[in-house]
């Protein structure tokens, strides 16, 4: 049994050996010369010939139902979400709904695990390690680095996630996120880039390192690249957490108190829109100056709305991605407590290692409305960007001196709730500006070494990927600057 | 081995308007193009019918272990089709899941059995075309091409037959072996849709299965139908795309000769030939290494030529 098919008009087959042999670099050669022969259009051509046939074969197959279409649900849906004046407002309350129940609803199983992780497990550590006589070091170095730094990071991120991203899958699995592509689209094309950037996008919200390699499926290499070295500014789920906690304690805290939720909601999306518009931005910048460039078009399938599959929905997202995701921040976060604690108790004539980073970086992280000790928590925390907070609060507890705030130098801990976190970084010298300047400078800087060396397979340079690295970072510098020095002449010192 | 049996002869008078027939019988100088409607295909070889035509060593790089399974069914369709519903319709708890080899996408397989045969089932990343301009399209085609699955079942979107026969289109430029499911047919009538899956059967060459995988409507009749093109008792006589302009048409007939001289036998020379006009780097390489001829040699002696070790 074989395949029956006949080369579609081919002249009768010579058997070979009549002839001189061919070799597959002759064909090769033959396929180049035809391909100029028949013109460049030809993809375009192939593509319009497949498309004529199906066009054809459906309309035969298929009876449409008369003249007037009834009254169609999904059309009508389609038509609101993706209408020109609606289509981005009901985007924008879309995400600020999912932000404000993930926001309002992480608290009290945040506050469960934390309980039980740091309030029941840690000092039960302590104590076995005492009575089994494990030295000072060691056990500062296990359980007040390394199990901390875990706890902190499983306490505070896992319950956002886990309300997060099973709605975030809910609006995938309806159909909403192409629409939020089609949306894009358009303002994507107009910047010189290409349309399937907003996928790609969408896909940086949850994983920059996932939506530089979903980059792939633009054709183009100038595009290509635009969209690779701009994913960055989608907040990727390493940076939500940052966003989400410094909204509360700060943001919210300026609102009344039945408003504090919406608001900090809302600020976590303005920066989520503040990326997406510094997107637009760069892509147009770069389309126009280093990467210049015809725009391709695509057609974008917009799939058709089904009922979300609720219960199935919440079970795969919370295996596929909140475990997955969490996971990957816990074996970032164990080594990163483990570095925090020795940099902190490494000390040199009586001052810390950290100390003395941080007196020198103080100056300058001023003048970007952030200080010493946030440049350095972000330096340590280039492989992922979840554990930037929990760094923050334990250099700042240090720097402070006051161990009756805290558990000691360099211990990576978790705070009673949102109110002691804030007396922390107030204590620190944090103020509104800080806190906005943090969640811009998140917004704003080098890609964690996942994503940068994702970017460097992808594009398989290291000119692109040290590009990728600097520009986004000197962007963030820019912003914050400007910003401090702007909010200082308005509100004085602050 | 039986040249050709009753279902054979049955599934070349069928009333399906082969133009790549008619355009050989016009082609034929010797006039006797009467005798020609009652002859077996012209490229059956003297292997039997009803054995399995996959390549078993292409398979195994592909990361597909057949030694317990008699065919492999690839199951491929655009996104959003309810592929993954149809693929757990037929496998049941009878699946597991892991990485396509050497990539990061995912894959599933599982299988069945019907009558004496077990079928192994693989799902193909889901597509809107097989040109091999993503890591999705890639695998899908790869695994078409190379692993020459027993049968390819394409899923479609009733609802949405044009854009969805895109894919049917191309899949059959590369092989013959392929059921249609048409599958959600109940959104079909939601919308008052009609689809006249015989006129469809007819226009595409192979069968044409409605379903609605959703509630396990249509399997039996789609696992019969895998069964009947797997073991030969249907023979497809598939739609090859036909508006091509004359320039192009004469690109692919000299290519196409070449290819014929360096692969006799190569069951796709067409679609090769068209994919190596549009400068895919993939196939050249694959007609470079050689590869391309061992998917001839496999066609031509079986079983012996599944043995054949091909590095992928």
């Amino acid at each position: 049994m074989t395949t029956t098919s006949i080369p579609m008009n081919a002249p009768p087959q010579t058997r070979h050996g009549s002839e001189s042999e061919t070799s597959p670099e002759e064909v090769l050669a033959l396929a180049r010369t035809l391909r100029w022969e028949i013109g460049g259009d030809f993809h375009q051509t192939l593509m319009e010939t497949i498309y004529t046939d199906a066009a054809r074969i459906a309309d035969r197959a298929v009876t449409r139902p008369g003249e007037k279409p009834r009254f169609d649900l999904d059309r009508t849906i389609d038509g609101l979400v993706t209408s020109r004046r609606w289509g981005i407002p009901i985007m924008i309350l879309m995400f600020t709904a999912v932000f404000w129940i993930t926001i309002t609803g992480a608290n009290i199983p945040s506050q469960m695990l934390s309980n039980l992780l740091i309030g029941t497990i840690y000092p039960a550590l302590q104590q076995a390690a005492a009575a089994i006589g494990m030295p000072w070091w060691l056990s500062g170095f296990l359980i007040d680095g390394m199990y901390l730094a875990t706890a902190w990071v499983v306490s505070v991120m896992l319950p956002p996630m886990a309300i997060f991203f099973p709605l975030f899958t809910l609006l995938e699995d309806f159909g909403y996120l192409p629409r939020v592509a089609f949306n894009l689209d358009n303002i994507y094309k107009k910047s010189g880039a290409h349309g399937k950037q907003s996928l790609s996008m969408m896909m940086g919200f949850g994983c920059n390192a996932a939506g530089i390699v979903s980059t792939r499926i633009i054709d183009s290499p100038r595009e290509r690249l635009i969209a690779i070295l701009t994913n960055n500014f989608a907040l990727c789920n390493g940076r939500w957490p940052t966003q989400i906690l410094l909204a509360t304690i700060f943001i919210g805290a300026l609102a009344p108190v039945y408003m504090a939720g919406l608001i900090s909601a809302l600020a976590v999306v303005g920066i989520a829109m503040l990326g997406i518009v510094i997107s637009f931005l760069v892509s147009g910048m770069l389309s126009r100056s280093l990467l210049k460039g015809e725009v391709s078009t695509f057609s974008l399938e917009l799939p058709p709305f089904r009922p979300p599959r609720v219960l199935q929905t919440i079970y795969t997202s919370f295996i596929d991605r909140t475990l997955y995701v969490l996971w990957r921040a816990v074996v970032f976060a164990a080594p990163a407590g483990a570095v925090i604690w020795l940099v902190s108790n490494i000390t040199i004539n009586g001052t810390s290692a950290a100390q003395y980073i941080i007196n020198v970086l103080d100056p300058i992280g001023l003048l970007f409305g952030l200080n010493g000790v946030i440049l350095l928590a972000y330096v340590v925390a280039i492989p992922a960007n979840e554990i930037v907070i929990p760094t923050i609060l334990m250099l700042t507890v240090m720097t402070l001196g006051a161990t009756n705030l805290g558990a000691g130098a360099g211990v990576m801990f978790e705070t009673e709730s949102n109110a002691a976190t804030k007396a922390i970084l107030t204590a620190g010298g944090w103020t509104v500006l800080t806190a906005i300047s943090v969640m811009l400078f998140s917004l704003l800087h080098n890609p964690c070494s996942t994503t940068i060396y994702t970017i460097y397979k992808e594009t398989g340079s290291k000119k692109w990927a040290t590009v990728s690295t600097l520009l986004p970072l000197a962007m963030g510098f820019a912003v914050t600057f400007v910003v401090a020095q702007v909010w200082r002449l308005v509100f004085g010192a602050g | 081995m039986n040249t050709v049996n009753e279902k054979t002869q049955n599934g070349a008078t069928a009333p399906v308007f082969d133009e790549a027939l008619i355009k050989s019988l016009e082609e034929d100088s010797d006039g006797q193009t009467f005798t020609i409607n009652i002859e077996p295909p012209p490229a059956m070889p003297d292997g039997c019918s009803s054995c399995a035509v996959h390549n078993a060593a292409n398979l195994r790089s592909l990361g597909v272990d057949m030694t317990e399974w008699d065919y492999v069914v690839a199951l491929a369709g655009n996104p959003n089709v309810g592929k993954s519903t149809v693929f757990n319709a037929l496998t049941g708890l009878r699946q597991h899941t892991g990485n396509w080899p050497g990539k990061t996408v995912s894959r599933a397989e599982g299988g069945f059995e019907y009558g004496e045969s077990r079928y192994k089932l693989v799902d193909l990343p889901g597509t809107y075309s097989l040109l091999a301009t993503s890591m999705d399209e890639e695998i899908a085609r790869d695994f078409i091409l190379f692993g020459q699955p027993d049968v390819t079942i394409v899923v479609v979107d009733a609802t949405r037959l044009e854009r969805n026969l895109n894919l049917v289109l191309q899949v059959l430029e590369i092989t013959d072996r392929v059921v249609v499911c048409l599958n959600l047919m109940d959104e079909a009538r939601r919308h008052g849709l009609k689809v006249d899956e015989r006129r469809l059967a007819l226009d595409l060459g192979v069968p044409v299965i409605p379903t609605e995988a959703r509630h396990k409507r249509g399997m039996n009749e789609l696992i019969q139908a895998v069964d009947e093109v797997a073991t030969g008792k249907y023979q497809p006589k598939p739609h090859r795309i036909q508006s091509t302009p004359p320039a192009l048409k004469n690109a692919v007939n000299q290519l196409v000769t070449q290819l014929e001289k360096i692969v006799p036998g190569l069951p796709n020379a067409r679609w090769v030939a068209l994919r190596l006009l549009d400068g895919d780097q993939s196939i050249a390489d694959a007609l470079n290494e050689g590869r391309l001829g061992a998917l001839a040699n496999s066609n031509t002696s079986h079983p012996a030529g599944d043995l054949m070790a091909v590095q992928l």
